[in-house]
C-alpha cells in the first residue's frame, strides 16, 4: 500500500514535520482557503436564487486547491480539471473576471460562450478548458515540453479528478511526460465521487498513486484535506520537474461535500454518514486550530477575513450582474483568425431579421461581405 | 524549378518552413530517423536534430493532445497521422479542442497547428488504410480542411497551412504521392487558402473535385472533350472555409454541375456542394446536380478500383448531366 502523507491530523495536531514556512505564508494560506470557500457559498447562493446558471462547488476542497496552486511559481502553468477556479484567483485571476464568467456576461473575457464555472486567465498562465474530461492532460505535457525547448522556466500543474484516471488522456498524458521527461505535474483530486460514481469504482488499482509507476512517474497519496502536506508535496513534486527530474503524480485524497455541480442531487446516490465523517475533516476547521494553537491567527480571525472576503464579492456582483450581455456578433467572431465570408453571410442574414424585429443593438449590424 | 512528386513536395515544403522558423517541428509516429512510412519527413530528423522531428509513442490522441499544448505555448506543431483512417482516437482533441479553443477562450488561446496526414484509396490498403474522412472534419467550425492534388500546390497550400493562425488538417491524396509530377519553385511560397484552381475552363459541365480525383476527372474532361463536352474543371484545395463565391460562379458559369469525391456519397462533401448550388443560384441549373463518389459502404479491399469513381463513372455523369 501506498502511505498517505500527512502533516496535520483531522483535529489540527500536527503528526508530521511543518514546512519551513513564514507565519505570515502560513496565514496566507488560511486567507485563501477562506476565500476559495467564501467565493464557493456565495456563487451557490446566486444559483439557487436564479442569478447565474450552473456552479460546481469546491466545498472541502480547499486545502487541495490551495495547498497544491500555492506550491507554484508566478511563471508556472495551471491546467484545470473543473474545481481550479477560486485557486486561479489566488495566482492572479481578477475576482471581476471570475464574476463576470459567472454571469457570461459582456466582461467574460470567454465572451458568454462557455457554461458558467469554466474560467480562464491568460495573464497567470490558467488556460481555458474544456467540459470534456482528460483532455487537459495532455495539453498540460505538449505545453511542458514547449516549455523545455523554448528554454522558459515553466512547471505546469496538470490537475484532474479521479473520474478522468479512467480517460484516454490520462494515459496519453502520463505516457507521454514520462517518455519525453516532460517538466510538469499531474494532481489527481480523488474527491470521492465522479458525479455519481465512487471513486473505488474507477478502478482496480491498488491506489491512483500506484498508476504512476507503470509510466515511469512516481506516484505519492496525500492527506488533501491537509493544505500543508499538500503544499509540501507539491512543492517538492515542482521543484523536481523544474530541475530536471521529470513529471510525478500527485494523488491527493479528500471529498466533494456537495454534488458535482449544483444540477445535481447527491443525496440519490452516497451515505450520509460518509459525508458525515468527512465533515469531521474539514480542512478549514483544522487548520484554523493549527494556526490558533500556533499563534499566528487570533481569535475570530477567521470570521473577520471571511466577512472581508464576503464584503469585496458582494461589490463585484453588484457591478457584473449589472453589466450587458455579450454583442451578437460574437455568435460568428473567434471561430478562426478572420471572420470567413460564409460566417459573415450567416450572422448578415441573423442580423436583417434582428433588426426587422428592432432587436439589433449598436455594433451588431451586418459585416461588409 | 524542381520536377517533384507530391510527396517530395510535402518534404520540401517542411524544410523550407524549419529553416526559416525555428518554432515548427514535427511529430509524429515513425516520423524520425525512418522519415515516415511514406518518406514525407525523410531527412528532416538529419537536417534539424531529433528535439525537432521526433517519433511519439504510438497513441493519436496522445499526438494530437499534446500538439495542442505546444501550440498554446509558443511552438508551432506539424503533427503527422500516418493513415487518414487512424486518426479517430484523435477525434476529440481535433474537434473539440484544437478547433474550439479560440472560440470559447475569446481568442485568449489559440491552437495554430497542422495535422498532415494521407488520405483515401487507391492503394490496396482495404478498409483501414483508405479512407476519406474529410465530411466528418468538414462539419466543424474552426477547422481549416485543404487538399492538395500537385505538387506545386502541396507545398504552397502546407506553408500557407503552417503559417495560418488556425488549426489545419491537411488531407495528403497518397495515391497521387508518386503518380503525379510537376515543377515546384525552389524558395518558399504560399498558395492562399480557401482558394478553388480552375483546372481548365470550358462552357458545358461544371466539375468540381479535389485531390486524387482531380486527375480521374481530368481524363474524363478529355474524354467529354473528344465527344464535343467542354468541360470546366474545378479543383476545390480548400474544403473548409470553402471558397463559395467561386464555386457558385463555376456553376453558373455552365448551369450543368457533376461533383466528385471518393468518400461515401450520404452527408458526404458533394451534398454540401449541390446544396450551396441549389440555395443560391439554382435558377441557374440547366440539369439535376450528379454526384459522383464511393459506395456507401466501408471502404473495399480487391474491388477498390469499382469503389472508387472513375473517368468512366465520372463521364457517364457528365454525359447525363449535359444531355438531360
Amino acid at each position: 500500500m501506498v502511505d498517505v502523507q500527512r502533516v496535520l491530523a483531522a483535529d489540527g495536531s500536527v503528526v508530521g514535520a511543518v514546512p519551513d514556512m513564514s507565519d505570515c505564508r502560513l496565514r496566507e494560506l488560511l486567507v485563501h482557503m477562506l476565500r476559495v470557500r467564501c467565493i464557493d457559498e456565495r456563487m451557490l447562493k446566486l444559483q439557487r436564487s436564479g442569478r447565474i446558471g450552473f456552479v460546481g462547488s469546491t466545498l472541502g476542497l480547499e486545502a487541495a486547491m490551495i495547498g497544491s496552486a500555492a506550491a507554484l511559481g508566478p511563471m508556472d502553468w495551471m491546467w484545470s480539471g473543473l474545481r481550479e477556479g477560486a485557486a486561479a484567483v489566488m495566482r492572479g485571476l481578477p475576482l471581476d473576471e471570475y464574476v463576470a464568467q459567472m454571469f457570461c456576461n459582456s466582461n467574460d473575457t470567454a465572451k458568454g460562450r462557455q457554461m458558467c464555472n469554466h474560467f480562464q486567465h491568460a495573464g497567470s498562465h490558467y488556460p481555458s478548458w474544456s467540459s470534456g474530461i482528460g483532455t487537459q492532460l495532455t495539453h498540460g505535457v505538449g505545453a511542458a515540453l514547449a516549455a523545455h525547448r523554448r528554454g522558459l522556466d515553466e512547471v505546469h500543474a496538470i490537475y484532474c479528478g479521479d473520474g478522468a484516471s479512467s480517460s484516454n488522456g490520462f494515459h496519453s498524458g502520463l505516457n507521454f511526460a514520462g517518455v519525453w521527461k516532460a517538466p510538469c505535474v499531474f494532481v489527481l483530486v480523488d474527491n470521492g465521487w465522479a458525479i455519481s460514481v465512487s471513486s473505488r469504482a474507477q478502478t482496480a488499482a491498488e491506489s491512483y498513486a500506484a498508476k504512476g509507476r507503470a509510466y515511469g512517474v512516481p506516484g505519492v497519496e496525500v492527506d488533501g484535506n491537509d493544505v500543508l502536506a499538500v503544499h509540501g508535496v507539491t512543492a517538492e513534486a515542482v521543484e523536481t520537474a523544474r530541475g530536471g527530474g521529470g513529471p510525478s503524480l500527485i494523488v491527493l485524497k479528500t471529498y466533494r461535500m456537495l454534488g458535482h455541480s449544483s444540477s445535481d442531487d447527491p443525496t440519490r446516490y452516497r451515505d450520509p454518514e460518509e459525508v458525515a465523517a468527512w465533515a469531521e475533516r474539514d480542512p478549514i476547521d483544522r487548520y484554523e486550530t493549527f494556526l490558533l494553537d500556533r499563534g499566528v491567527l487570533e481569535a475570530g480571525g477567521r470570521e473577520r477575513l471571511a466577512a472581508a472576503t464576503l464584503a469585496e464579492l458582494d461589490e463585484v456582483i453588484r457591478t457584473q450582474e449589472a453589466a450587458a450581455p455579450m454583442s451578437t456578433r460574437t455568435l460568428v467572431e473567434d471561430v478562426y483568425a478572420e471572420v470567413p465570408g460564409h460566417l459573415r453571410r450567416q450572422y448578415n442574414d441573423f442580423a436583417r431579421i434582428q433588426e426587422s424585429h428592432g432587436e439589433a443593438r449598436p455594433g451588431e449590424g451586418a459585416f461588409p461581405l | 524549378m524542381a520536377t517533384l512528386t507530391i510527396v517530395q513536395a510535402v518534404n520540401d515544403a517542411l524544410k523550407s518552413v524549419m529553416r526559416d522558423d525555428p518554432t515548427v517541428l514535427v511529430l509524429g509516429e515513425d516520423v524520425g530517423p525512418k522519415g515516415g512510412v511514406f518518406l514525407a519527413t525523410e531527412g528532416l530528423t538529419a537536417e534539424f536534430g531529433i528535439e525537432r522531428c521526433f517519433d511519439t509513442p504510438l497513441s493519436e490522441d496522445g499526438i494530437i493532445g499534446t500538439a495542442i499544448g505546444m501550440a498554446m505555448n509558443g511552438l508551432k506543431p506539424v503533427a503527422e497521422i500516418q493513415f487518414q483512417d487512424f486518426i479517430f482516437p484523435a477525434f476529440d482533441q481535433i474537434v473539440s479542442e484544437a478547433a474550439k479553443l479560440r472560440y470559447r477562450s475569446g481568442g485568449q488561446y489559440t491552437a495554430p497547428m497542422v495535422i498532415r496526414t494521407p488520405y483515401g484509396g487507391g492503394i490496396r490498403g482495404g478498409l483501414y488504410h483508405s479512407q476519406s474522412g474529410e465530411a466528418y472534419f468538414c462539419h466543424t467550425p474552426g477547422l481549416k480542411v485543404v487538399v492538395p492534388s500537385t505538387p506545386h500546390d502541396a507545398k504552397g497550400l502546407l506553408i500557407a497551412s503552417i503559417l495560418d493562425p488556425d488549426p489545419v488538417l491537411f488531407l495528403e491524396p497518397k495515391a497521387l504521392y508518386r503518380s503525379v509530377k510537376g515543377e515546384v519553385p525552389e524558395d518558399s511560397y504560399q498558395v492562399e487558402l480557401s482558394t478553388l484552381r480552375e483546372v481548365r475552363a470550358g462552357d458545358d459541365v461544371t466539375v468540381f473535385c479535389y485531390g486524387a480525383m482531380v486527375p480521374v476527372a481530368v481524363k474524363a474532361a478529355d474524354q467529354a472533350a473528344d465527344k464535343g463536352i467542354d468541360c470546366h474543371l474545378v479543383d476545390l484545395r480548400t474544403l473548409l472555409p470553402l471558397d463559395e463565391e467561386g464555386v457558385l460562379e463555376a456553376a453558373r458559369r455552365t448551369g450543368r454541375v457533376v461533383v466528385v469525391h471518393e468518400a461515401p456519397r450520404f452527408c458526404g462533401y458533394g451534398a454540401e456542394i449541390s446544396a450551396l448550388i441549389a440555395e443560391n443560384v439554382i435558377e441557374y441549373m440547366e440539369a439535376p446536380i450528379k454526384r459522383v463518389t464511393g459506395f456507401d459502404t466501408p471502404f473495399p479491399n480487391t474491388l477498390e478500383h469499382h469503389y472508387l469513381p472513375d473517368e468512366r463513372r465520372v463521364l457517364d455523369a457528365i454525359e447525363q448531366v449535359h444531355s438531360y
